[in-house]
């Protein structure tokens, strides 16, 4: 079994072993989902047009929830520092990571999206625009919570501080996604903003680890 | 002034062979003679002028050392002296203040993934994921270190046998430390940086650990304790380091 | 890689403290000096917008904070930058000193979009507008940069970390900022600078340009005295401090 596989599927299985912390992203979502027809009361075509954004801004939210297993927990118990020290390059080890994060936390989510989006009056011929964007913008959100996490790696209460780093490059994933779906409920075409989310998502999968893993490495210092 | 700290160091009577601590790494040249040929291939670990600082604090400073195949070095000093530190920095880990370490003539912070796998290093904490079992973790090692072995002897040896599928989270302090040190084995390293390994450990783990350090020695390896004991593991030739 | 003299000298701390003690006063006193006379030009002396009056005087205020803002996150992510590959920690001292630099600006560029939106779409802030938005997520990465910075209690790994974020945070300035005006393209709301901008005529020009170059050079003199703080916050006891100091004090 090479390294990749070896971290990739020990990540997977101490995620399961844990497997009730992987509800809690799920049910923040649900939960911020459901505060905001509660706070806004809007009639049935005004929930279809916030409907988007909430999702898409509920998704992200969620997905700042589990850092934990990413990196805090290997570094609390020494294993990160092995990670680092093994004769693995750590762009390699990061990407097994954040793969079994994404799997992990971003899956169940995606899952959980299309089916919010049917309470929103989303018709239901603009779901699969809405899951291939959130798939397409999977991979961009998994390295810069990864990023996030790998920066704050060290503090000692560097939870809070993750979200103030993340959110704020997640711009282009909002615009771009929540597009993709407007545009998708008016029937137009909707090429144009998931090809820029797969640039985007390109673009973060190939030169993301570089900065993941330096930021682990100097944490770790 | 900045609070500075004596070092003391005392070379033993064989010393050690410089000819494997160039500061220049040898190129691959295949025009080189036998003699530069045989400088890549020796195992040696070199400090030079090595500083650390913590804040204000000067940890140590000027520090050299060689250390070539069978060696071992002791590193003593009271709590807060900066072994710790040091063996963080000897692993490529931390970065010293000042000065450089090399492995086999690089510069341990640039050597590529292959190489790194010479070295294995095992601090405080010991590295085992508590909701694996020990069965599990040792795998895991030994897949990512690239060497897929058997370890039902190491888990013999270490009396840890019966809690190979128990998980990391049941076992005592002492078994997790056993533990540790089958990863230690399985890594199959040349060089052996250990930070306080006899902790937690009863006599009989403490035995253990100073036979594996003795066959390590004799099979060429190389390896720096930091220890309170250092008497555990005297062998003859041992590097004292005091910091 | 073989790196010219005045690079090395540019590391070292006493070097550059004598070299900001230098250029400082002449870069402010231009400065200061540009920004009066423009502001004085730009907002008493030149005719008004035809098409937006008087409250399109803000053009000699709001794009000029907003570039200088943009320009210090720039000067922070390349000092940074530098400062991790090549370990020079004056590089880091910088960027420390551009970052709050940076976040002012970017927040009076906020406050006169603000303003100039008033009168423009009748309220104070207009969410359609690309480069609110732009620069309103600049602003939140200097404030993450600052954040991170102070949540290290040891200074160099606190440098080397940010340096990670300012450099990812840089490659993100121009996505962000592109996504945004392609979003706003499709939204087609009035922006600040619909078609182009207002029309600019040679003597709205000028003073437009004198405040350009007072912003930018009054940036850089606020960022040489931050540096400067920030050296002696560094050095602390080095001797050419203590002696520099003494000196001064006779």
């Amino acid at each position: 079994m090479n390294a990749f596989n070896a971290v990739l599927l020990r990540d997977l299985r101490v995620a399961f072993r844990r497997w009730s912390e992987l509800a809690h992203p799920l049910i923040f979502f649900v939960i911020v989902v459901t505060l905001f027809p509660l706070a806004l009361s809007p009639t049935a075509a005004q929930l279809r047009e916030v409907g988007i954004g909430v999702l898409w801004v509920a998704t992200l939210l969620s997905s700042l929830l589990a850092l934990d297993g990413l990196f805090r927990s290997d570094a609390d118990d020494g294993s990160l520092e092995q990670l680092l020290l093994a004769p693995v390059p750590m762009t390699m080890t990061v990407l097994a990571k954040v793969v079994a994060h994404a799997t992990v936390t971003l899956l169940p989510l995606l899952c959980l999206v299309p089916l919010s989006a049917l309470s929103f009056n989303i018709p239901l011929a603009a779901l699969p625009t809405l899951a291939l964007a959130l798939v397409l913008a999977a991979p961009t959100l998994s390295v810069l919570v990864a990023l996030g996490a790998a920066l704050t790696v060290s503090l000692r209460r560097g939870g809070s501080i993750v979200g103030l780093l993340v959110l704020p490059l997640t711009g282009p994933l909002l615009i771009f996604g929540t597009r993709a779906t407007d545009l998708s409920v008016n029937g137009e075409p909707t090429a144009a903003p998931l090809l820029l989310l797969s640039a985007l998502a390109v673009l973060a999968v190939s030169l993301g680890p570089f900065a993941i893993a330096a930021a682990v490495k100097v944490g770790l210092e | 002034m900045p609070l500075k700290m004596r070092l003391d160091l005392c070379y033993s009577k064989t010393k050690v062979n410089p000819i494997g601590c160039k500061n220049d790494r040898v190129g691959h040249n295949p025009r080189s003679t036998g003699a530069s040929l045989l400088l890549m291939t020796e195992p040696a670990l070199c400090g030079r002028e090595l500083a650390a600082w913590r804040g204000d604090r000067c940890l140590f400073e000027r520090l050299h050392f060689d250390l070539g195949p069978g060696q071992l070095a002791l590193l003593v000093g009271s709590n807060g002296s900066g072994k710790t530190t040091l063996l963080r920095i000897l692993a490529g880990l931390g970065l010293p203040t000042e000065g450089a370490v090399t492995w086999r003539g690089v510069a341990v912070g640039e050597l590529a993934p292959d190489e790194r796998g010479e070295i294995a290093y095992r601090g405080h904490l010991e590295a085992l994921k508590r909701d694996l079992t020990v069965a599990e973790n040792l795998s895991f090692h030994a897949a990512v270190w690239g060497r897929s072995q058997p370890f039902e002897g190491v888990l013999a040896e270490l009396k840890l046998s019966g809690l190979a599928h128990m998980r990391a989270r049941y076992l005592s302090a002492g078994q997790r430390r056993r533990a540790a040190l089958a990863m230690l084995k399985l890594s199959r390293a040349k060089l052996w940086l250990l930070d306080e390994p006899t902790t937690n450990l009863d006599r009989e783990g403490r035995g253990v650990l100073a036979e594996w350090v003795r066959g390590h020695l004799r099979d060429g390896g190389l390896a720096v304790i930091a220890t309170h004991q250092p008497d555990e593991f005297a062998a003859r030739g041992a590097l004292m380091i005091e910091l | 890689m073989k790196l010219p003299r005045w690079f090395h000298q540019l590391g070292s701390p006493p070097y550059v403290y004598r070299l900001a003690e230098a250029l400082a006063p002449w870069l402010g006193g231009i400065g200061l000096a540009l920004l009066a006379v423009g502001s004085f030009w730009g907002l008493v002396v030149a005719p008004p917008d035809y098409q937006q009056g008087d409250s399109a005087r803000i053009i000699y205020i709001h794009p000029q904070t907003a570039y200088v803002g943009m320009m210090a996150y720039v000067v922070l992510a390349v000092a940074a930058g530098i400062g991790y590959v090549w370990r020079i920690k004056l590089a880091h001292a910088v960027a420390v000193s551009a970052a709050p630099i940076g976040a002012w600006f970017t927040f009076c560029a906020l406050v006169t979009g603000a303003l100039w939106g008033r009168p423009t779409w009748g309220t104070y802030w207009q969410w359609g507008d690309p480069r609110i938005m732009s620069e309103a997520l600049l602003l939140f990465l200097f404030l993450g940069y600052l954040a991170l910075r102070g949540a290290f209690d040891d200074r160099d790994k606190a440098d080397r970390v940010t340096a990670i974020l300012a450099v990812v945070g840089v490659v993100n300035v121009p996505i962000i900022h592109y996504s945004v005006e392609w979003w706003n393209s499709l939204h087609q709301t009035s922006t600040l600078f619909a078609d182009g901008g207002p029309a600019m005529t040679a003597d709205m020009l000028v003073p437009f340009l004198i405040m350009f170059a007072g912003f930018t050079l009054t940036f850089y003199w606020l960022l040489l005295r931050r540096l400067q703080a920030e050296i002696v916050e560094r050095e602390g006891s080095a001797r050419w401090l203590r002696e520099w100091l003494a000196e001064g004090a006779r």
